[in-house]
């Protein structure tokens, strides 16, 4: 493992305050989470996917796009503290909607 | 070479917006019917990167209409999705330039994009292959397996870097303003030296927390963003208050730096949670309900100290 790599184990965020959730009965194991997961919070067992490391994730949704029988939800967003201020202040009308952030 | 000086400028937020390439189906060195087809967004730094790495192989590129937002931005935002997808596949007449159905895909493309719903409205299959270009070519040799490198995330020293500039501009307007009416403020109450003081102390706060904080992200304490960026406020802080001679200054007045530089450079690093790879907007919702009322009550109270030092 390089450096590199062992740092990034130490790029964790808070713990538990991801929302994601998989409905295993509904899982039909093909695969797709482990293949969209940036973080490898997936594992297949057998012919279901199971939720390993939950406080990798960061709610980008990709797994729950990509699932076929809708399996997994998750409160995915944008982790954009700007965009989230920018949003409280158009929702408070104190600020016109349009202005933009870091990658709008 | 322009296309360096052009990346360059798009870093420091110089032309960003029109930073972009016409959508549609590119050719990679001489591709054939049965090459493969790669997807990507139209920000010309995403391009230009895919196209350097795949310098040498012969690939078709379907660049997509993301409004010169990068692959990651755009899948959160949509326009990198199913439907601009399908979309530019018809539009660019894919079908008939390639003989097979098969399209290799950004990992970081994944949140926009639904596999199965691309593959039932066109009939192309997606594959995805890896997290960054760079790793493209392997992948082909690889018999297009992706291994694990491939679809880790990585957020080294250099990629943290590249990300500052565009901080540091976008936090300059907002600056400015506060630094102006500080050095008023300070003009007024204590003359230029106390003027020249409470603007630079709010210049180095700002710049620990866009710069400092960032760059020492793995090595700052805590998994919150709000705190690593507040410690290093506070290293920032130390030489200044040891530069500036602050073993002189009263106990109100130092009080009111090290809360002032640890909570506006606190705001900044969590501000930085929209550049990484790896923080969660539930994390970052829990980290700004707690942070940003903590960070404004040491501001209004930072400014009372000073207050009561000058009347002290």
């Amino acid at each position: 493992m390089s450096v590199e790599e062992k740092l990034m184990k130490n790029f964790r965020y808070l713990k538990d305050v991801a929302t994601i959730e998989l409905n295993q009965s509904a899982c039909v194991g093909c695969g797709r989470c482990l293949e969209v997961c940036p973080h490898h919070v997936f594992l297949l067992q057998g012919t279901k996917a199971v939720i390993t490391d939950r406080d990798a994730c960061m709610e980008c949704g990709a797994c729950q796009k990509n699932c076929p029988v809708n399996a997994i939800i998750v409160d995915a967003g944008v982790g954009c503290a700007s965009g989230m201020i920018n949003r409280w202040l158009q929702e408070h009308k104190l600020k016109k909607a349009g202005d933009g952030c870091c990658c709008s | 070479m322009s296309d360096h000086i052009g990346a360059c400028k798009a870093r420091w937020g110089i032309g960003r917006m029109q930073y972009i390439v016409p959508p549609g189906l590119y050719a990679v060195g001489e591709p054939e019917p049965a090459s493969p087809v790669l997807v990507t967004a139209n920000y010309k730094m995403s391009y230009d990167i895919v196209r350097s790495s795949l310098a040498g192989r012969n690939i078709w590129l379907l660049v997509l209409e993301t409004f010169g937002v990068n692959v990651w931005c755009a899948a959160g935002k949509g326009s990198f999705g199913t439907d601009e997808l399908v979309e530019r596949i018809e539009k660019s007449g894919l079908s008939q330039v390639v003989e097979h159905r098969r399209l290799m895909m950004p990992i970081l493309g994944a949140p926009g994009v639904s596999a199965h719903l691309v593959a039932q409205r066109s009939g192309f299959t997606v594959r995805y292959a890896t997290i960054r270009a760079a790793d493209i070519p392997e992948y082909l040799d690889n018999g297009m397996v992706t291994t694990e490198a491939m679809s880790t995330m990585k957020f080294s020293f250099y990629d943290r870097l590249v990300l500052i500039p565009v901080e540091l501009v976008m936090a300059l307007k907002p600056t400015a303003a506060v630094v102006i009416v500080l050095f008023v403020a300070g003009l007024l109450a204590g003359g230029l030296q106390a003027g020249l003081q409470l603007s630079l102390i709010w210049s180095g706060a700002v710049l620990a927390g866009v710069v400092i904080g960032p760059l020492l992200l793995p090595w700052l304490p805590g998994r919150s963003f709000a705190v690593k960026g507040a410690i290093a406020g506070l290293l920032f802080s130390m030489p200044w208050y040891l530069i500036a001679d602050g073993m002189s200054w009263g106990l109100p007045e130092t009080v009111a730096l090290f809360l002032t530089v640890s909570a506006v450079s606190g705001f900044y690093t969590l501000n930085f949670t929209g550049c990484t790879t790896y923080t969660s907007p539930s994390g970052v919702r829990k980290e700004m309900r707690l942070a940003l009322p903590v960070m404004a009550c040491a501001l209004l109270l930072s400014g009372l100290l000073l207050l009561v030092g000058l009347l002290a």
